[in-house]
């Protein structure tokens, strides 16, 4: 089932997809990748596409909170303000993607439902704040590198390079922690 | 009534998903969750996923206040081994729509993360 939706894939949509329309994708054109899709999946790609936007939802609730919760040093708000800006520009490429193929983007709970969802009364100092996002930031690599062979062609190499960012973010954060560096390569996406 | 000529050979043609066929650790199960699924969903909050605490024996779609896709308020299943196995394989297989984008491609992966997933529930939902 696995291959033959693949195959489906690339002999509906190899046609439609160039370098320059994927580079596209991210600027104005969105529209043509979208329009190259099949209703069957673009359907498809919405609802994980939204699933990513609810990611991001996320990620930039807790970095605000973060930032609000007088647990950190100026220096650490700075860099979470850096990283939330970040997902937020992901949100925004995530938003302009769904729209593109005709959805409705997802739209952001309530801080209190995200400070309830993410427990954010259990955080007493400055580690427990950074361990929580370190998490976040580990766990969304790894979900942008897990949905690409859910998502449609056109939307890989964003998926990707939105990963590369997550494990970015990751690494800063774990070595603020004091986390040694990984013997074992390949620290992502398994 | 099936004659039993008939329905072994249905089991014989028809095997068990891999992952139904192997001894999950409970144990791996959980660091696996933690890397690979944690960025959505959590034992007991509902986030980007629903919870999973007591997921094992639930209905699909079953957990209060969360918002459901049309595809997984479709799928009218009950979760155990074979039914988690084939969701982790390919969720949007198993219901076309859903937003879990997640594929687990390691038999014994998904064994473990099933045997996790079944640690968490409880012990009367799991028979």
């Amino acid at each position: 089932m696995i291959a033959e939706t693949s195959n489906r894939r690339g002999l509906l949509l190899g046609g439609a997809l160039t370098a320059a329309g994927l580079a596209a994708m991210l600027g104005t054109g969105a529209n043509a990748l979208a329009a190259a899709a099949p209703k069957a999946d673009a359907a498809q790609d919405i609802q994980i596409l939204n699933a990513a936007i609810a990611l991001e939802h996320e990620g930039i609730a807790a970095y605000t909170i973060a930032a609000g919760s007088g647990l950190l040093q100026p220096a650490v708000v700075s860099i979470g303000v850096t990283f939330r800006g970040h997902h937020m520009q992901h949100r925004d490429e995530l938003i302009k993607a769904v729209e593109a193929l005709g959805g409705t983007p997802v739209a952001s709970k309530t801080e209190a439902d995200y400070i309830k969802a993410l427990n954010v009364a259990a955080l007493k100092n400055q580690t427990d704040v950074l361990r929580l996002a370190l998490g976040l930031e580990r766990g969304a690599a790894n979900a942008y590198l897990g949905l690409i062979p859910s998502l449609g062609d056109a939307y890989h190499q964003v998926a990707a390079r939105m990963a590369g960012d997550e494990a970015f973010h990751a690494a800063i954060l774990g070595n603020a922690l004091g986390e040694p560096i990984p013997t074992q390569a390949l620290m992502f996406g398994a | 009534m099936r004659p039993p000529i008939l329905l072994a050979a249905i089991i014989l043609l028809c095997p068990l998903p891999a992952a139904a066929q192997m001894t999950g650790d409970a144990a791996r199960g959980a660091k696996l969750y933690q890397q690979r699924c944690t960025a959505c969903h959590s034992l007991d909050a509902n986030r980007i996923g629903p919870m999973h605490r007591g997921v094992f024996g639930r209905k699909s779609a079953g957990v209060p206040g969360y918002a459901y896709s049309d595809a997984l308020k479709g799928l009218n299943v009950t979760w155990n081994a074979q039914t988690l196995d084939r969701w982790l394989t390919n969720p949007s297989a198993m219901a076309r729509g859903t937003a879990m984008g997640i594929r687990v491609s390691n038999p014994q992966d998904r064994a473990d993360l099933i045997a996790y997933l079944k640690s968490v529930s409880p012990p009367a939902k799991t028979k």
